[in-house]
């Protein structure tokens, strides 16, 4: 049975429809605790605003955004549908996660080198490292910098 | 201090916007269509071989796009816009002079020190773009712009040069200019190329050496100058600043043919808007408005029509409903029933700066706010086009255009991210 609902909508509205939010939202950093009613004494104490795209994002031009489908990464907190941050501007080191193209196709794995081979290795003992020989296509296709996790 | 010119030219741009994402296509052929699918306006090299050319009509391919199994892609202006952006600021990065000449394509100036090339430099260049953005690039180097625009026209047809060529002092250049042909020199159009063939003037090295009192009779002052430029004499600095347009046009062509006038309206009003807003953006009013409409050239079973009209506001304005009551003035007099109509547009000319606007002695005393533009233009800005628009422009836009092959936004909506497959 389905509970009365608590408003009752005019029959003219079919609908209620949210908005995409588009801007950045800086969030005020206070460094002391903050009191409502008076005009407020914390206002001299707002040091500066926090801007969630300074922490993530270093170089935009070659930054750009990722979505993961799959959980061979679960072992470093990369989980199925979380979003990649990929700086294209950064070095493929060893140990780095990364963006390749093997064979075409865009995939996220940890890049190890060793002085005479090349591996990408998942992060999930379910999925065996891929050897990186000739007969494969891959291209390194960015420098995976941080993964955002939405909790849903 | 003498300078040379550098011009940067992304390879084949919205082929390599849509590979970017999908890197399987490397080395498949690709087409891009225009505005509603009608014709191409991009090809990768796999296509250039195939013989396709620029401007032929996606229907006439169907049959060698099946055979050659290419890729095809209608135009997906948010992420070359995006990717062009970024290409600009890598560059922007690297250099404090830029000149961002389009979507794809960009001059610096580096000094001229005899004796030395820039090839190593610019070879930095490239594979910074490339690494930083995907996208590759060709780059041309000359002591004007005219000889850097030959020089990455050399870079990109020669594998030998590997995308990169300097042609200043170069020891051969009357050789290169006499194997390039007039046509595809900067500025030589269609019709001043048939004036100069004309006079056997077949070459560029033809068009250097050509005679400049002929030059400035036959091709303006404009043809001298490139003449001056292929000599090694710069004539066209580097514009770092954009000119305001003098003029701004907005049209597209219909998914569906239009019949009807309200449908006209609608579609009139709309782009408009878009031109209105531009116009605000550059700190501009227009003084006159064209409106236009046409059937579709290509059908020739149909019956024709086209019309244009233009009309002078009583004084420049740059207030939308203003704008909008001339433009559908003119369209009511020009539309005429019994017609499919495949395109409309208008076009704001007369434009000046909005500060220097003589107020009228006579006139009406405007009531227009601009203010509501302002807050209007934030909105639009800040939730997407379109998003307050006047009634007049319609909501369902069922006249919209179709493109049926268009990729993901890739980099500007969450919702169509690139996927990098984690189950392998």
């Amino acid at each position: 049975m389905n509970p009365e609902p608590k408003y009752k909508l005019g029959p003219s509205i079919s609908g209620v429809f949210g908005f995409e939010q588009k801007s950045k939202i800086p969030l005020p950093l206070f460094i002391c605790g903050v009191s409502a009613g008076f005009p407020s004494p914390a206002d001299d104490y707002i040091g500066q605003q926090l801007d969630i795209n300074e922490l993530l994002i270093k170089n935009p031009a070659s930054t750009f955004c990722v979505r993961v489908a799959g959980d061979s990464m679960t072992g470093v907190g990369i989980n199925d549908n979380d979003i990649l941050v990929v700086d294209r501007s950064l070095e493929p080191v060893h140990g780095k996660i990364i963006i390749a193209a093997i064979n075409g196709e865009l995939t996220v794995k940890r890049l190890v080198k060793t002085d005479h081979s090349c591996q990408l290795v998942a992060e999930n003992s379910n999925y065996p490292p891929i050897d990186i020989t000739e007969e494969f296509s891959c291209i390194v296709w960015g420098v995976v910098t941080s993964v955002i996790h939405q909790f849903r | 201090m003498k300078k040379v010119f550098a011009l940067i030219d992304c390879n084949n741009f919205y082929c390599s916007c849509e590979r970017l994402f999908r890197p399987e296509l490397e080395g498949q052929p690709i087409v891009v269509l225009s505005n509603n699918d009608g014709c191409v306006i991009a090809r990768s090299n796999e296509v250039k071989a195939l013989g396709i050319k620029m401007g032929d009509p996606y229907f006439k391919l169907k049959d060698i796009i099946a055979k050659h199994r290419i890729q095809v892609f209608s135009s997906n202006y948010a992420l070359y816009g995006d990717l062009s952006h970024r290409v600009m600021t890598i560059l922007q990065q690297q250099e404090p002079e830029v000149e961002v000449y389009s979507i794809d394509e960009a001059f610096i100036s580096l000094p001229y020190t005899p004796g030395k090339l820039h090839t190593d430099y610019a070879r930095y260049l490239k594979r910074k773009v490339k690494q930083c953005v995907g996208i590759p690039v060709a780059i041309g180097i000359g002591p004007t712009k005219t000889l850097a625009k030959v020089a990455n026209r050399l870079a990109k047809k020669i594998p030998d040069h590997g995308g990169v060529f300097d042609i200043t002092d170069h020891g051969q250049i009357d050789h290169l200019l006499a194997n390039y042909d007039v046509e595809d020199v900067w500025g030589i159009g269609c019709q001043s190329a048939n004036k100069l063939r004309g006079r056997g003037i077949l070459t560029a090295r033809d068009l250097r050496d050509a005679d400049d009192v002929w030059l400035r009779k036959k091709l303006t002052v404009t043809g001298l100058r490139t003449a001056m430029e292929l000599r090694g004499i710069s004539c066209l600095p580097l514009e770092m600043v954009q000119a305001d347009k003098k003029s701004i046009i907005s049209s597209k062509s219909f998914g569906r043919p239009v019949t009807t006038l309200s449908d006209m309206k609608e579609a009139v009003a709309t782009y408009l808007s878009t031109a209105a807003e531009k116009l605000r953006n550059q700190g501009s009013v227009a003084g006159s408005i064209q409106v236009f409409v046409t059937t579709n050239p290509f059908n020739p079973n149909q019956p024709q029509y086209a019309k244009s009209m233009t009309a002078t506001l009583p004084r420049p304005s740059a207030h939308t409903p203003t704008l909008l009551k001339a433009a559908v003035r003119s369209l009511e007099q020009i539309y005429r029933a019994g017609f499919q109509y495949k395109k409309a547009g208008v076009m704001l000319t007369d434009i000046s700066p909005h500060h220097l606007q003589q107020e009228s002695l006579f006139g009406p005393n405007t009531t227009e706010s601009m203010e509501l533009m302002a807050a209007v233009d934030q909105i639009n800005k800040k939730w997407g086009r379109h998003t307050v628009q006047l009634g007049t422009a319609g909501f369902e836009k069922s006249w919209q255009m179709v493109q049926s092959h268009k990729s993901p936004a890739y980099t500007t909506s969450w919702s169509e991210l690139p996927i990098a497959n984690g189950a392998v």
